[in-house]
Parts: C-alpha cells; sequence; structure tokens
C-alpha cells in the first residue's frame, strides 16, 4: 500500500485539460447525490416530462423507482422508437490484444492473471476482419488489453486502417491517450471510442487498480473528451456497475455523458452498461451484485435522460434479457461474439484468452433473425465515413 | 381546382405532395407504405443506403419512385456535399435534401452551412431541397444559392409536436416564391392538413407514420389528409373572427337600393 501512486496525479506525458471542469462537476454531482432521498412522487414527475433534468434521473434511477418500472419501461420504449424508430444496430468486437500492464483486481486480463496472452499480427488480423465481414456486418469493434508496449499506437492505427476496408463503422475501446493520439487514430479510420470509467469513486478506484497507467484517475475520466478534441464523432461512457455503488456510479456515467454533450453538442454520444460478472479461469460463478430488475431500472434511466443517445447490451447479459432489452432502450447489439484472441475465422480457435464470460453466444445469424421476430429491423450501417 | 395542380421540383411535376421518409421502420414495409401514401418521391439516409446486405433499402423501392437521398449524417457543408456526390455515384439521381446537424440533442439544422452547401451543390447540377430552421433572410440565401424548394421545420426531428413554427413557416408561404415543404416536426395527419391549408407545398412525413401501430394505414391517413389540406387552400379558406358570430345571411339585406 505505501509503495502505492498518488492515483490522482498525472504521469509527466499524459495531457492535462487545463480549461476542462467536467471532471470536478461530475465527481462533486455524484457526492451529493443521495438516491434513498427520492420518493414515488419524484419519479411520477420524471415520468410526466418531456425532457429529464438531471434531478428527474436521479430520481429514475432511485430505489423508488423500481416499483415503477413497468411505466418506465413504457415511456422507454416509445422514447427509443421516436429516436430511433424500430432499427436496432449490429456489431461485433474483435480483440486484437490481451497484453496489459495493470493489475485490476476485477479483470481477467490483468497482468497477474494468468491467460495465454497473444496479440494478431496484421496478417491475422485481416483474416479475423474479412470472417466477420463475410457474415455481413458493417461495424466493428476493435479492442486491446491495456499495453502500450504490446499494443502501441501504431499497432492500433493499422487495425484502423485495416478494419476501414472491409467496415464501414469503426469503433475503438482501448487505454487512453492524449488528443494527439486520438487523433490520429481518426486519421487512421476510427469513428468512435469508448472508455469505460469503471468506477467514479476516486476512493473505490484507487483498491481496484493498484498500479499502471489505469490508476490515475482524472487521466482516464478526461479521456472522452480528449477523443472529441481529436476529432472522433462519438464517445461511449460506461461504469462497470456493481464494482462500486451501482446506483452513484451510473449517475455519474449519466452526468459525465450529459456534460459533455451539452460542451460538444455535435458528438453523438452512447452507453454501455456492464455489470461485474465471473471472470474466465478462476472457476467462480458469484451471483451477480446488480440483479436484472436493476440493471433494466439503470439502461431505462439513461434511454429517458438522454433520448438521443445509443445504447449498447452486453453479451454479458443472457439471449433473453438482451433481446428484451432492444425493444425498451438498447440500439446497439453485438452477435457472434468472441472475447479470445481471434477466433472468428471457422478453422481457427482463439490464440488467447478471453476477458470475461459472455452470456450470448449466438452467430450473428441468430441475433438477426431474433431481432426481426420482435418487429425490429437489424441495421449494419448507419453511417457515411467522409 | 385545376386538375393539373402539380408539385413542380427542378422542372419536375408531382401530382403526389407527400414525400415519404424511409427511416425507423423495417425495409419490408416499405413498398406498401409508399403505395398507400401515394407517395412519389421517397427518402432516403445516404448512410443506410450505402451497405452492402440484403437490407439495403434502396432494394426495397419500387421503380418509377423518385429517390430523395439525404445528407444526415452531415455536420458541415463540406460533409453534406460529398455524401450528396456519393449519393449520386450511388445511382440515387440528382435530387438531394441537404441536412446539415452539429447538434445531436435537438438535431436542428445549422442554416449557414445548409446555405453554403447548397450553393455547391446546384452549381454542380443536384435539384436542392435544403431542410431547414424557418428564417427568413436564410430562405432568401437559400433561394439565391440556387435551391428547388425550402424545407422548414414544423418542430424538432421525430418529435411529432406538429406546427410549433407555425407563424415563421407561414412567413416563408407568403414572402418566398419557391414551393415550402415542412420537414420535420409534423406528427398526425391533421397538422399536415393545417400546413397544407396554410399554402404549404408538400408535406415530408417520417416518424409520425414509422411509430405507428399500423404503418400503411397511417401513410394513407396523411395521404387523405393532405390531398384535404391543398383542396381547402386552393378553395380559399373562409376568415376567422376573433370573436362574436357573422349571420351567413347578411342582417340588412332587405335594404333595397
Amino acid at each position: 500500500m505505501l509503495n502505492r501512486t498518488d492515483h490522482m496525479a498525472y504521469l509527466p506525458d499524459m495531457e492535462i485539460l487545463k480549461d476542462s471542469i467536467i471532471m470536478e462537476d461530475v465527481i462533486t454531482r455524484m457526492n451529493a447525490y443521495e438516491y434513498h432521498r427520492y420518493s414515488a412522487d419524484d419519479v411520477r414527475i420524471a415520468l410526466h416530462k418531456d425532457n429529464c433534468t438531471p434531478q428527474d434521473f436521479a430520481a429514475l434511477l432511485s430505489p423508488a423507482a423500481l416499483p415503477f418500472l413497468e411505466e418506465i419501461a413504457r415511456k422507454a420504449s416509445a422514447e427509443t422508437r421516436k429516436h430511433f424508430g424500430n432499427s436496432i444496430y449490429l456489431f461485433t468486437p474483435l480483440y486484437l490484444a490481451n497484453y496489459c500492464e495493470n493489475s485490476c483486481v476485477y479483470c481477467g486480463f490483468s497482468r497477474r492473471q494468468k491467460i495465454r496472452r497473444a496479440r494478431l499480427n496484421t496478417e491475422e488480423m485481416e483474416k479475423e476482419m474479412q470472417a466477420i465481414a463475410q457474415v455481413g456486418l458493417e461495424e466493428i469493434l476493435l479492442l486491446t488489453g491495456e499495453s502500450r508496449k504490446m499494443s502501441d499506437l501504431q499497432y492500433i492505427g493499422e487495425a484502423c486502417t485495416i478494419a476501414r476496408r472491409y467496415f464501414k463503422m469503426v469503433g475503438l475501446e482501448v487505454y487512453p491517450m492524449n488528443t494527439q493520439g486520438y487523433a490520429y487514430l481518426r486519421t487512421c479510420g476510427a469513428d468512435y471510442v469508448t472508455v469505460f470509467q469503471e468506477t467514479y469513486n476516486s476512493t473505490t478506484y484507487e483498491t481496484l487498480h493498484p498500479d499502471g497507467r489505469k490508476r490515475v484517475f482524472p487521466y482516464r475520466m478526461n479521456a472522452q473528451e480528449r477523443a472529441l478534441r481529436g476529432g472522433m464523432r462519438g464517445v461511449g461512457f460506461g461504469a462497470l456497475l456493481g464494482l462500486g455503488d451501482f446506483r452513484k456510479d451510473a449517475f455519474a456515467a449519466g452526468i459525465h455523458a450529459w456534460l459533455l454533450q451539452r460542451r460538444y453538442p455535435q458528438a453523438e454520444i452512447s452507453f454501455s452498461c456492464p455489470r461485474l460478472r465471473p471472470i474466465g479461469n478462476d472457476g467462480k460463478t458469484d451471483s451477480p451484485i446488480l440483479q436484472e430488475a436493476e440493471l433494466l431500472q439503470v439502461i431505462m434511466a439513461y434511454r429517458l435522460f438522454m433520448p438521443f443517445a445509443g445504447i449498447t447490451i452486453s453479451t454479458r447479459e443472457r439471449a433473453c434479457f438482451r433481446d428484451n432489452v432492444t425493444g425498451i432502450a438498447a440500439t446497439k447489439i453485438s452477435a457472434g461474439v468472441s472475447t479470445g484472441i481471434g477466433g472468428h475465422q471457422e478453422c481457427q480457435e482463439d490464440i488467447g484468452d478471453g476477458q470475461f464470460e459472455i452470456a450470448d453466444s449466438r452467430s450473428v445469424d441468430e441475433v438477426y433473425s431474433a431481432m426481426k421476430e420482435r418487429g425490429l429491423q437489424p441495421v449494419m450501417n448507419d453511417y457515411v465515413y467522409v | 381546382m385545376s386538375s393539373n395542380d402539380s408539385l413542380i421540383l427542378g422542372g419536375r411535376a408531382f401530382s403526389s405532395r407527400f414525400i415519404l421518409g424511409s427511416g425507423k421502420y423495417s425495409v419490408d414495409l416499405i413498398r406498401s407504405a409508399i403505395e398507400h401514401a401515394g407517395a412519389q418521391i421517397i427518402t432516403l439516409a445516404v448512410r443506410r443506403a450505402n451497405t452492402n446486405t440484403a437490407e439495403n433499402i434502396l432494394a426495397h423501392i419500387p421503380e418509377g419512385i423518385t429517390l430523395l437521398p439525404n445528407t444526415s449524417g452531415a455536420r458541415n457543408a463540406e460533409e453534406a456535399v460529398r455524401i450528396a456526390r456519393l449519393a449520386r455515384e450511388l445511382g440515387c439521381g440528382d435530387f438531394v435534401k441537404i441536412e446539415v446537424i452539429r447538434d445531436m440533442k435537438y438535431l436542428l439544422p445549422d442554416n449557414a452551412e445548409t446555405v453554403k452547401a447548397t450553393e455547391i451543390l446546384a452549381k454542380e447540377g443536384f435539384i436542392v431541397m435544403p431542410y431547414m430552421y424557418p428564417d427568413l433572410n436564410t430562405a432568401r440565401d437559400l433561394v439565391n444559392a440556387g435551391a428547388a424548394t425550402i424545407m422548414p421545420l414544423g418542430a424538432p426531428i421525430g418529435s411529432n409536436k406538429g406546427l410549433c413554427t407555425r407563424d415563421f413557416i407561414q412567413i416563408l408561404v407568403d414572402e418566398i416564391d419557391l414551393p415550402i415543404i415542412v420537414d420535420a416536426g409534423i406528427g398526425r395527419p391533421s397538422q399536415a392538413c393545417e400546413a397544407m391549408e396554410m399554402g404549404v407545398a408538400a408535406i415530408m412525413a417520417n416518424t409520425a407514420i414509422a411509430t405507428a401501430r399500423d404503418i400503411p394505414a397511417m401513410a394513407c391517413a396523411f395521404k387523405k389528409a393532405i390531398e384535404a389540406g391543398r383542396i381547402a387552400y386552393l378553395s380559399g379558406l373562409g376568415r376567422v373572427l376573433d370573436k362574436g358570430a357573422d349571420a351567413s345571411s347578411p342582417l340588412t339585406g332587405f335594404l333595397s337600393n
């Protein structure tokens, strides 16, 4: 413990956004959020508004809203229909590498985890992308572990350049970087960046991230703003629900997105809502801290607070839950998912272990059919790269 | 009412004054919606047409329907111009609806950038239909830039709130010589009818139809409302009194000369 560095102090090469007060604003609002103080009346007021304020969002996330889930679902569904119609966007993640320099205590990629480490070379990643494109997908999310040595900027840039040849939309979920890095990846073809803050409680964050660059809380928290300054079209937000107080974390992620959208109105905002699941290889099958009802409550609160935002539903959730959430609030669903390194080619096993266990292993065709059966229109691409 | 009451856009005549959107609903319903709407023009997002899959919207639009690709996704004039050119390359023809939006919350159009894009594309031979916030000065600039029509919003896209900008649209109808087409916010057939009664040349609607329980039936309801509004406008609406009543038979009708 004594050897730990100050998790609030930037490392020398980390860019500081001196003119931004978004992080301070988010933390102040989160600390002031006392969710037990909200009543059923507060929830009813929120449900009768066209535009939810942060106070309404706070009420919708509170325990007082749990008895109103059906009513909230009806309103969320109507808002989703209004803004997105019956479109549901399909994509798949491609894990490029699982090397990591951090040792986050909850993560399957932690450098302390004894897993098979691997990274795709350019030839392998192209083959993987070809295999993914062949099943009809036109959007890809590229992921790496957080090793700047094994997945350096040039490596990620090459992956984006190759992905651009096969896909119409390219997302990134990689380690946070400076504005210049994001600008470079934008020129390589990346469209949006998702960064999970994991937890917005800096004390909990400090405990869970004992070392590595990820330990620096403010640098991670300002990543989306740097990405937008670097020219990215969209940014994704999310906390790993269950790491800390999930209501406060969900509230903070929503406020974080809301404040950035006010400052960067052109930004395409999206949310991901993963909850803590068992890590691979350790045999643990603990029940999730967050129940499905509470997860749905969070997802629907995002929908009502920012009705125009995209919401991605994770493969950590079972198929039935995912399918139903697409009819209520989610706008994007992954399909044909492998969280290992490689594994998308038919005659090819993955060469590195996955980050977490997935609960929905359906193929693209299966997810596509499930969406059609629910009256939704699967959309492979809704984007022009210009 | 004249039997050749056509909507003229870019030198082409259309008997239907209902421009139908194609977003937000299943592609296999498009043909039926077009038929029930009696629409001759259908909008499509180039970003949705720019796909290799079987769900490409272009494959579901019947022959003979005029495509009106839009530049949704563009955040400035330059991007709108590129998307319009891509639409032409995809075989969508010369019509283009300019949408330049840099506010993802309300999706309000950027009028200044819209004027810039209109000027460039009109010079390239496009039939430019710009979506705009109803402002008279911008509308005049769009006329000078070569627009084929002006497409003011009635309310924010997808809101179904109706003619929130009613008085400002009326100014455009009164002052601009090009056809005025209300483009966003119309949520009910009655609102479409009201806009047509004001003298608007046509209605563009999508969300109102896409979010209806019965999409083809709602398309049909809009068709009839738009036609009714047009006939009412051409017939000359009766005046509206601020208060009181006005007898149909004048009280002084008994007076002799």
